[in-house]
């Protein structure tokens, strides 16, 4: 996906950390935002794959996607 | 790969090439507070805890205190798998932990089975060998199994993790005799008994083995005072890694006096009446 890809108005329906969303972003980018996740600490995935926060911009978001969004947390 | 001789003694624990100050790794979770957290691992000298990640919840700042507060302890951390299943979890999770810790430095768990969480050994193998090709210091949770260890070694570590017993059990070392035959069988190889100790006793005889180091959590986060087990814990590594590098005598069956038999008081060789 060579350029970014931004909001549009059609609804997609996600499962955001398992759960079902309703969303506007074409791109996980927007995504993180329309969220309410701007300016956090976070780490993302896309169906399982890793997607590194300088591409999150370039990777669109489709029906039924699921994504991930972690953050640091204690662990043994 | 059969070596024979004894495991090195008196070298610096240097994973990856990195000197570290302790032989004690800690866990980071279940902590009362993270004040007590953070008194536990200054209090133990610790020079690697573990962390993790889980999903986070917008608009929160758990996970960002959380870090900032494990970065002003200066310590080095060491992300973990918990949890993953399956090597494509495993291998996106380390991704996701090294771009957001900042190390390429990975605890490698593949999880078999809920009611032990022992390692999936096939799993494991596969997703070290991914992730020692990306780059990664893969440091993996396994068995004492030795073919297991071979290809981990094979697929690019260069630490192995064996449990001691499974995961918050506190049971100790529940297969010496196999701990001892892969410390022996791998003496050049850094080892970390990692998971299932309970005491510090448990940590000292695995390092009076000739391990490495102990990785452990819930031992010292649910003491009743979890500052002084870490204490505890500490005192008790260094107390089996001196012993043995003192060297330990060897067990025997008959008894065999330690104070001088010569000019015994009342000693004959003549059986009393």
């Amino acid at each position: 996906m060579p350029e970014a890809v931004g909001e549009t108005s059609k609804s997609r329906r996600l499962v955001v950390n398992g759960e079902p969303r309703e969303v506007a972003s074409a791109s996980l980018a927007a995504l993180l935002d329309e969220l309410g996740y701007s300016g956090q600490k976070v780490a993302t995935a896309l169906n399982g794959d890793f997607v590194a926060e300088r591409v999150r911009h370039q990777t669109g978001v489709s029906p039924g996607d699921e994504v991930e969004i972690v953050a640091p947390r204690q662990g043994g | 790969m059969i070596e024979t001789e004894a495991p090195s003694v008196a070298t610096q624990f240097a994973p990856y090439g990195v000197g570290l100050s302790s032989r004690l790794l800690l866990g980071t979770a279940q902590y009362p507070s993270p004040k007590v957290l953070a008194d536990a691992i200054h209090a133990a000298e610790v020079a690697v805890v573990t962390v993790s990640l889980r999903r986070e919840a917008a608009r929160t700042r758990g996970g960002e205190r959380f870090w900032d507060m494990i970065k002003g302890l200066g310590v080095r951390v060491l992300p973990n798998t918990a949890g993953c299943r399956t090597p494509k979890e495993a291998i996106t999770t380390a991704q996701m932990a090294r771009e957001l810790f900042g190390t390429d430095w990975i605890k490698l768990e593949v999880i078999a089975n809920d009611d032990t969480l022992q390692p999936d050994l096939f799993g494991l193998v596969e997703a070290a060998g991914v992730l020692a090709r990306d780059g990664f210091k893969v440091f993996p949770y396994t068995t004492e199994d030795l073919g297991a260890a071979e290809r981990l070694l094979t697929a690019g570590c260069e630490v192995l993790m064996p449990w001691g017993a499974p995961i918050g059990t506190g049971r100790g070392l529940a297969n010496p005799y196999a701990l001892r035959t892969m410390r022996n069988y791998f003496p050049s190889v850094p080892l970390v008994v990692d998971a299932g100790m309970g005491a510090p006793s448990h940590a000292a005889q695995a390092m009076e083995m000739g391990y490495d180091a102990v990785l452990l959590n819930t031992a010292v986060a649910k003491a009743v005072d979890p500052v002084a087990m870490a204490r505890a814990f500490a005192q008790g590594v260094v107390a089996g890694r001196t012993a043995f590098e003192a060297g330990l005598m060897e067990a025997r069956d008959m008894a065999a006096p330690s104070t001088p038999v010569a000019g015994t008081p009342f000693f004959s060789f003549e059986p009393k009446a």
